[in-house]
């Protein structure tokens, strides 16, 4: 019991250490590939430490929900972690205390709270990006749902733990037409959701064309610490649940033992680093959609998801 | 095999949707090739399966003319068409259309589930309903697209639609069928090419709604 206790609270500093690494060589990627040097990969971590030690100003006229909004954004993703498979493929302490859409709905909540506080100070552009960001995520949310009805309707489970297994025994299950589907969907949602380039460019720096950063920028020092952090663990949590849940749940400790416990933590960076890989070429060969193509796209994912379902129903 | 097969279904389906919700000419001929190359994967896995040297050869005749001589050809005649217009136009908006897809899509699961109860194998319950998706999902994009190449992608959707409900149906069909389909086509592509052609050369656009008129009437 409290072995297992621990190992779930490993899980969470494994992702509070490692998510904004994982940034850091997706952000060096993207600059190799256009030929520049780029940051160094622990640049997150140096901006992250600075942004701790420096003074926080908030405006006057904001309330209360813009100096909660940071911690809620920072202590989400840390609960989704709760729930999640990231080391070990066996349910661990917390796991039963909610299910996969539990865990939607807690990153969801952290959404919503970031919304609130960009409209809360009254800057012109925090509304904007966040309601274009609602606009976003009102189109993801189908998706997602439909592609964990897909899961948990194969599973017969919505524990992720449990849904893990299905789609590896035997190991033939990998290529059932809907579980490449259903990856493809929640690749692009992956994509939607943390505002990668189809979608929207994290990169850019005019306020005007910002969908998913613009929420964050009224906030200074150890707000924004929090922000981006919480940012790295929501980006870090998403790829976790792709890669252990819907693709590749090898390589994950099966056994109490500890030295198993920290054999997987190099294995799933070293699959998040191919799944980096592969975002990173995405990135790099398409350019940002127009706001208005972003429907299109979206579309494109619930299709491909409402087919994954039906392929599933009528086979079975 | 079962699975391959499955998967050799599934993105086949999304490459038909590919088709009717790409907006741009040349990503869509692409998806048109993979479509074909995925079409020719199935039919070699049910000739392996069926032991049938006839769906080897459906393969090699799908590969040859729809992924090499087809596309080839729809470049040359139509250079123009494909590079300078980027931006498909069509009836409905893009979400709508894929939608109505998907509605498609279900429907035509419905549609063939009589056929399958009668004595399906694993092979007939993936290629058939997908087979009819495409077949209805092609006559779709005729039907919204605006313009001419589109149109004639649409028809080759049908086609290889037909195609792969074919092979799962009939794995011993008569080559000389399967040949006079493959022509069929490529004859069908060629002249929609050439009058595409003489007709962007003549009116300067290949929208088909704006042809309601005569020329002579003006």
């Amino acid at each position: 019991m409290t072995q297992k206790i621990v190992f779930n609270i490993m899980q969470v500093l494994v992702v509070m250490a490692f998510a904004p690494l994982i940034k850091g060589v997706l952000d060096r990627l993207k600059e190799l590939v256009q030929s520049k040097k780029g940051p160094s990969i622990f640049q997150p971590y140096r901006d992250i430490w600075k942004l701790f030690h420096k003074d926080e100003a908030v405006s006057e006229e904001s309330s209360w929900v813009f100096r909660f909004t940071p911690y809620m954004v920072f202590v989400a993703p840390i609960f989704v972690t709760l729930l999640i498979p990231v080391l070990t493929d066996y349910p661990l302490f917390f796991a039963f205390m909610g299910d996969m859409l539990a865990g939607g709905s807690i990153l969801a909540l952290g959404g919503f709270f970031a919304t609130l506080a960009a409209i809360d100070t009254g800057n012109p552009y925090g509304p904007m990006g966040a309601s274009r960001t609602r606009m976003v995520g009102f189109l993801a949310e189908p998706v997602f749902m439909i592609v964990f009805f897909t899961v948990s309707f194969v599973a017969g489970s919505t524990i992720p733990y449990i849904v893990q297994q299905a789609w590896i025994t035997p190991i033939a299950n990998f290529f059932e037409p809907s579980h490449v589907l259903v990856m493809l969907a929640f690749l692009m949602l992956i994509i939607a959701e943390n505002g990668r380039i189809p979608v929207d460019n994290p990169s850019g720096h005019f306020e005007l064309a910002m969908i998913d950063e613009s929420k964050g920028l009224e906030y200074s020092g150890r707000g924004a610490a929090l922000m981006k952090w919480g940012g790295c663990m929501k980006f870090f949590v998403l790829l976790c649940i792709f890669l252990n849940v819907l693709v590749c749940p090898w390589g994950l400790a099966s056994t109490g033992s500890f030295r198993d416990l920290l054999l997987a933590i190099p294995l799933i960076l070293l699959k998040m680093l191919i799944l980096v890989f592969i975002l990173v070429i995405i990135e790099s060969s398409l350019s940002k959609l127009r706001l208005f193509r972003i429907s299109e796209f979206m579309g494109a994912a619930f299709v491909t998801s409402v087919v994954a379902v039906v392929i599933q129903l009528i086979e079975m | 095999m079962v699975q391959l097969n499955a998967l050799a279904g599934g993105l086949f389906i999304l490459t038909v949707f590919g088709i009717v919700g790409m907006r741009q000419m040349i990503g869509s001929l692409r998806l048109f090739v993979i479509q074909s190359l995925l079409l020719a994967g199935s039919a070699c896995i049910l000739g392996y399966e069926y032991t049938s040297v006839h769906l080897f050869v459906v393969a090699g005749i799908t590969i040859f003319s729809k992924a090499f001589l087809i596309p080839w050809l729809l470049y040359h005649l139509l250079s123009h068409e494909i590079h300078a217009r980027r931006e498909i136009t069509q009836v409905l908006t893009i979400p709508t259309s894929l939608l109505i897809a998907a509605g498609l899509v279900i429907c035509s699961y419905f549609m063939v589930r009589p056929l399958l109860e009668t004595g399906a194998t694993a092979f007939l319950s993936v290629n058939l309903p997908i087979g009819v998706a495409g077949l209805l999902i092609g006559g779709y994009a005729i039907t919204v697209r605006r313009e001419a190449l589109p149109q004639l992608l649409g028809i080759l959707t049908m086609e290889n639609g037909a195609f792969l409900a074919g092979v799962c149906i009939a794995p011993n069909l008569p080559l000389m069928a399967e040949l006079a389909a493959a022509f069929d086509v490529l004859i069908i592509a060629l002249v929609v090419g050439l009058l595409t052609r003489s007709i962007r050369k003549r009116v300067g656009t290949t929208l088909v709604g704006k042809m309601a008129s005569l020329k002579e009437e003006e």
